[in-house]
């Protein structure tokens, strides 16, 4: 194994007590910095990191940390975003069911620098077991001084709470969240105003994910300047991939950034290479928003170079040969698998989850979702493909919020790097049951 | 502040929206599906206000990396903006109105907004001629909202102004959307009539035939009407209002609305429904309405255009 920061401890089962966690150095930090360290100091040490978002942006953490209003006398919030739902994406919740002590101490840290009294984790509904195991290390914390009052002393004091949506993907969309929050529907703002400036009642607000947040742990342990000295260029630290598909070892592996794309998905150490010895065809390498990619532009840059597994060379080659890091969402494909079934599921997602505000994005979905069903069940017509193009591109970019590029990359990464696939599925289609003929609305819209 | 929209420059003050500034030109002005000036925080929504920003501003010049809506954008000085002279800008609005259409039912034969429809207007001037949708468009269960307003949500475009209505003009709000995506709907969660003294004015703002008024309802067609101001005093609102003629009769009474189709102020429902008799108002004028508007087919024509004129000489009886 390489470099374990986050995951350490992980398989030790008395780390989701607090007396285990501390047991293994937990809640040092809170002594380093409570009382000895000014906020600023603790935001410049993440800044000297270079932590990136590991929600899916890559926004650099502690850049957005100053970008918090502190003009005003409101109250300022942290909140931290566990509502993971992106499909291919489940490290968050590996960290917060095992180490719930790591997310609430990074909560602590984090609060701290930037000045909050209350801060609030959102947590996808579906993880319902998983708030308890908060709520429980919570009241742990509270029971030894570590939230509260007058924190071990210092004269700071937080409050923290741990609230549920109701299963919506959008509610992961930062202004979403905050709408939710505030016991609203959850439909993304429109920006500007940024969070930063106002967001949960109109507070300046931060939202960062459960990984960025658990990572000031380390960073604030080992100091921002050693932690930036792990992985390469501008693609800092250590980054959890939720590894599925057709690989021999699926899982969460923490990385070191920069590590080959074909090192972590045929080394033993990781992915374990492909299941059932059969050929790599196909790999989406930052949860389901991203592009796909075939197995040469997923192994090799466009000037020939391995593919590393950081920011900026997933992303090497813009959509044309290139894909994102994501939220490190790593989903493989074998040779068996289809594609155009693959792009139909991932439409059929984001049909489902779009909030209905904007006109392309509720309007596209439904219609990518519909032409890709009618493709794979040996309906579709040659110009079907050409129609798809349009849709997407008529919605990306063209939305109040990322969603709708979400819905729209990867129709257009499948059909820019598999058209052949679409073309093979029109000219040979393989019908189903009669009774399959017609799209079946999956949701309960109340028809007339 | 100094912007330019379409190489046409105006002077603006500070916090104006790009939407705002092209209004005040007066030409070119991006088409509004879902802002609604007197409604706080409408727009964003509907997308067919888009336009590219060339020039960031003076300060910094970079471009902005995606369309933008116009009518949620405040300018900044300098600001360099595309709108018609833009091909990425006609080219999303054409998408957005194609998406805009593909669930609408197009039954504009038996609805009664046609004739001022914001959405007829759109697709006029940005739809295609044919659907590339060659599903089941989406219908929903009707409901009923009371005596004076007509529901029919699958004509909706979810622009969210009668909700606003709702929130801003009336002590309590009892309907809005329910459900997500496509699935979304204008609704009383519990069966429930709309009833206060201010709902009829979601009808004024509903850019589409989505909301009707139940007491103009099938009556005759917008165009077959002629629009006159006129005012009287009334305790709840400022009652001026504008009343719809066929012939002697007061068919309709609406708020009086501007060129971009938005009510100069919101009226009550007593002066909307219940105030059908000419002794009700003291008259002011013929409503102006715009020659392009079909309202202007049979009455208020400001001017005959050249080739009308001609049809009209050619075909005089003799
Ligand atoms: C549709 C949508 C869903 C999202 N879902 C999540 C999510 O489940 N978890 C998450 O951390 N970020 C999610 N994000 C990203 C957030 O908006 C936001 O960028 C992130 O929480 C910022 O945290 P970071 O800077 O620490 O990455 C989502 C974004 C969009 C547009
Ligand atoms: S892009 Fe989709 S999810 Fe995002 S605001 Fe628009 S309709 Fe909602
Ligand atoms: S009913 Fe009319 S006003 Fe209300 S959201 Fe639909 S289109 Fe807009
Ligand atoms: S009018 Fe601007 S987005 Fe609808």
């Amino acid at each position: 194994m390489g470099l374990q920061l986050l995951l350490e401890h992980i398989n030790k089962p008395e780390i989701e007590t607090i007396d285990g966690y501390i047991k293994h150095g937990g809640y040092r930090t809170l002594d380093k910095v409570l009382g000895k360290m000014s906020p600023d100091e603790v935001t410049e040490e993440v800044k000297t990191a270079g932590l990136r978002g590991r929600g899916g942006a890559g926004f650099p953490t502690g850049l957005k940390w100053t970008f918090l209003d502190k003009s005003t006398d409101k109250p300022r919030y942290l909140l931290c975003n566990a509502d993971e739902s992106e499909p291919g994406t489940f490290k968050d919740r590996l960290i917060m069911q095992k180490i719930p002590h790591l997310l609430i101490e990074g909560m602590i840290l984090s609060s701290y620098a930037l000045g909050c009294r209350t801060s609030y984790i959102y947590i996808r509904g579906e993880y319902m077991f998983i708030l308890r195991i908060l709520e429980k290390a919570i009241k742990e914390a509270y029971a030894k001084g570590f939230l509260g009052e007058n924190i071990k002393g210092s004269g700071y004091s937080l409050d923290l709470y741990v609230h549920p949506g109701a299963g919506a993907y959008i509610c992961g969309e930062e202004t979403a969240l905050i709408e939710s929050l505030e016991g609203k529907r959850g439909n993304p703002r429109i920006k500007p105003p940024f969070p930063a400036v106002s967001g949960l009642w109109g507070c300046p607000t931060i939202v960062n994910n459960v990984e960025s947040i658990c990572t000031v742990v380390p960073i604030v342990n080992m100091s921002g300047a050693e932690y930036a000295k792990i992985g390469i260029g501008r693609s800092t630290g250590t980054k959890l991939i939720s590894a599925s598909g057709n690989i021999n070892k699926p899982g969460v592996y923490e990385i070191e950034l920069g590590l080959p794309v074909e090192e972590f998905i045929y080394s033993d150490e990781y992915c374990g290479g492909i299941k059932g010895g059969l050929e790599l065809k196909a790999c989406v390498p930052g949860g389901s928003s991203v592009p796909i990619l075939p197995k040469h532009l997923l192994l090799k840059e466009s000037n020939g170079n391995p593919r590393l597994m950081t920011y900026e060379s997933l992303s090497e080659g813009g959509f044309e040969t290139g894909s994102m890091l994501g939220s490190g969402g790593f989903i493989v494909y074998d040779e068996k698998q289809c594609i155009v079934k693959n792009t139909w599921t991932f439409a059929r997602f984001y049909h489902h989850e779009s909030c209905g505000q904007c006109s392309p994005c509720r309007e596209g979905t439904i219609w990518l979702d519909k032409v890709l069903y009618n493709i794979e069940h040996g309906l579709g017509k040659e110009s079907d493909i050409d129609l798809l193009w349009d849709i997407q591109h008529g919605i990306e970019g063209n939305t109040i919020c990322p969603l709708g590029d979400a819905a729209a990359w990867p129709v257009a990464a499948a059909i820019r790097h598999f058209r052949h696939e679409f073309e093979y599925h029109v000219r040979y289609p393989h019908r189903v049951k009669d009774e399959d003929h017609v799209y079946q609305p999956e949701m309960n819209y109340r028809t007339a | 502040m100094k912007v330019t929209i379409d190489d046409i420059s105006i002077e603006v003050p500070p916090g104006t929206t790009i939407l705002e500034a092209a209004r005040m030109i007066g030409e070119n002005v991006p088409p509004t599906m879902c802002y609604y000036s007197k409604l706080e925080g409408s727009g964003g929504k509907c997308r067919s206000c888009l336009v590219q920003v060339t020039k960031g501003s003076e300060k910094d010049p970079r471009p902005m990396p995606k369309l933008v809506a116009s009518c949620r954008t405040t300018v900044m000085d300098g600001m360099e903006v595309r709108n018609t002279t833009s091909p990425d800008v006609i080219s999303a609005r054409k998408s957005v109105t194609e998406f805009l259409l593909i669930n609408h039912p197009i039954d504009c034969p038996i609805c009664d907004q046609a004739g001022e429809c914001d959405l007829q207007d759109l697709s006029y001037e940005h739809g295609l001629s044919k659907s590339r949708y060659d599903f089941k468009k989406r219908v929903f269960e009707k409901i009923d909202i009371g005596d004076y307003i007509q529901m029919h949500m699958t004509r909706c475009i979810m622009c969210y102004r009668c909700v606003m209505v709702a929130d801003q003009l009336t002590p309590e709000r009892v309907h809005g959307v329910l459900n997500r995506g496509e699935a979304a709907e204008i609704s009383t969660y519990i069966k429930k009539a709309i009833d206060n003294e201010f709902s009829g004015n979601m009808i004024d703002v509903c850019p589409v035939g989505a909301l009707t008024d139940k007491t103009f309802r099938f009556k005759s067609r917008v165009w077959f009407t002629k629009p006159v101001y006129a005012h009287r005093d009334c305790k709840t609102c400022s009652g001026k209002v504008t009343l719809w003629y066929q012939g002697a009769e007061v068919l309709r009474v609406t708020g009086r609305k501007d060129r971009w189709h938005e009510v100069e102020e919101f009226i009550c429902n007593d002066c909307r429904f219940h105030k059908k008799d000419t002794a009700d108002w003291v008259i002011e004028s013929a409503a102006p309405v715009s020659r392009h508007s079909v309202i202007s087919q049979n009455h208020n024509v400001y001017e005959v255009p050249v080739v009308r004129k001609k049809l009209q000489e050619n075909n005089k009886p003799e």
